[in-house]
């Protein structure tokens, strides 16, 4: 098993806010690892620290190291914008661009610079196939992606990140705005895209993240209480806190 | 004065107007750009916002003086269709710059969120996202400063207009008449009172159902607009 993400004494401050508290974490390549706690415990932001995406708010001090692939992900010689292409992103609520279902997947193309239209119209074919959506929209890729419903819209999203080619994805509540039916096809989703890629999903859902998970973390007021296979922290949990809240004494 | 109707003028508020919208509407959308998306909160960016709202409440008749002023004597365009468009642009653009505004304010940030997630750079979320969706309140904006600019009398009276000619402009640099000021003109000059009169409630009424339509367009791009939004 290799590391593919590893962090260390990772700190994070929203102006006064502490929000993340030295975490240390190595996430393994190619499986699923959930990250899981209660409402406000930081795992949204532990999340957004993986593609930056803190930067865009205004009064955020980090610190530590983060590396993937070995390499500090908050150095100066990173390119943030390739770096987002390494590690992509689906949203908590489905938020496709009101745009063609087409024009959604090949939107990350087109902003990396890949102008030829055989080439794009292969990858977004590829992308929605992988996606599990390609039978259900073929035959109206031109249609708007707003009239899809919300679990199709949600693959539509993980479509779209794929489509330019990450290695890693982070998955941010992503079922919570689905109903029951479009959050199994979701899971079974998951299933399949560990197999090429490294994914992250931040949940607080115990038995989703039970399913799915090779390895959970669980984290509390921003701090990092523990981190296991995912049979371990919920068969046998070390710390009683972990006990406790998969035990449903708080949440 | 009573002869040769009113396709002169007709034409030459049809072009103040489009030249306005021209001069103004690429420049209010980048400032309203530039006001949302790059300026922050500083504080001098809240004096340039206090500066446009009163630029919106300033008397037409005083942009006519500063058109005149600048237009026509400093950069020496003379009293011609370009004066007349730039003194009316400048007179629409605080309105164009709230209405771009607001449309950029209603753009979910969840879009600009899954632009900058897939790598895509600052100007090309706004190129690509932000302004694609909201272009159809800004266009309203547009369309309905449009009319504005169509009926306005004082900006152009010292800057384009001409009391009475059978030409059509063959320049930007030529005076032209237009509706508003021919209304003004038969009202108060001429010496045949009782055959100018009906002419200009003709005019007015003309001048009217022009407004009345380009506003109506522009309602009616915003209701579909409503009715195809969905997020």
């Amino acid at each position: 098993m290799v590391n593919k993400i590893i962090i260390k004494e990772l700190n994070l401050c929203f102006a006064k806010n502490h929000v993340l508290k030295n975490i240390d974490i190595s996430i393994p390549e190619k499986l699923i690892t959930a990250i899981m706690g209660p409402s406000g415990c930081g795992k949204s932001t532990f999340l957004r620290c993986l593609n930056r995406m803190n930067d865009l708010i205004e009064g955020t001090k980090i610190s530590g190291s983060l590396l993937i692939d070995e390499k500090d992900i908050y150095s100066d010689s990173i390119d943030i914008f390739d770096l987002r292409k390494r590690v992509g992103m689906v949203f908590q609520k489905p938020n496709p661009f009101p745009k063609s279902i087409f024009e959604n997947v090949a939107y990350g193309l087109k902003i990396h610079e890949i102008k030829d239209k055989g080439t794009i119209s292969e990858k977004v074919e590829k992308a929605l196939r992988d996606a599990n959506l390609w039978d259900e929209v073929k035959d109206r890729l031109s249609s708007s992606a707003l009239d899809l419903s919300g679990g199709q819209q949600q693959r539509l999203c993980i479509a779209r990140a794929l489509a330019v080619e990450p290695e890693i994805i982070l998955f941010d509540e992503p079922a919570s705005a689905l109903d029951p039916i479009s959050s199994a096809r979701l899971e079974e989703l998951l299933e399949e895209l560990k197999k090429n890629y490294t994914i992250v999903i931040v949940t607080h859902n115990l038995q989703q993240a039970a399913r799915i998970s090779d390895w959970t973390a669980f984290l509390m007021l921003g701090e990092l209480i523990e981190f296991n296979k995912t049979e371990k922290i919920f068969t046998a949990p070390q710390d009683k806190r972990t006990e406790n809240y998969l035990t449903g004494k708080f949440g | 004065m009573t002869e040769g109707g009113i396709f002169p003028a007709l034409i030459g508020t049809f072009l103040l107007s489009t030249g306005a919208i021209l001069f103004a509407l690429p420049l209010g959308v980048l400032a309203a750009i530039y006001l949302k998306e790059y300026a922050g909160a500083k504080k001098w960016v809240r004096i340039i916002r206090i500066g446009i709202n009163n630029l919106a409440g300033v008397p037409s008749v005083v942009f006519g003086l500063f058109g005149l002023a600048i237009f026509v004597k400093l950069f020496g365009f003379g009293v011609s269709v370009l004066s007349g468009s730039l003194t009316l642009g400048i007179l629409i653009l605080p309105v164009i710059i709230r209405a771009s505004e607001e449309a950029i304010d209603s753009v979910p940030s969840s879009f600009k969120e899954a632009s900058f997630a897939l790598g895509a750079t600052k100007w090309q979320t706004i190129r690509k996202v932000v302004l694609p969706t909201a272009l159809p309140g800004i266009l309203t904006g547009a369309i309905l400063s449009l009319g504005r600019a169509a009926g306005e009398t004082a900006p152009i009276l010292f800057t384009a207009a001409t009391f009475y000619t059978r030409h059509l402009p063959e320049s930007p640099f030529r005076e032209v008449m237009a509706l508003p000021y021919h209304i003004y003109a038969l009202m108060t000059e001429g010496t045949k009172p009782e055959f100018q009169v009906p002419i200009a409630y003709g005019t007015a009424l003309v001048l009217l159902l022009l407004v009345f339509a380009v506003n109506f367009i522009a309602i009616i791009i915003r209701s579909r607009m409503r009715r195809k939004r969905k997020w």
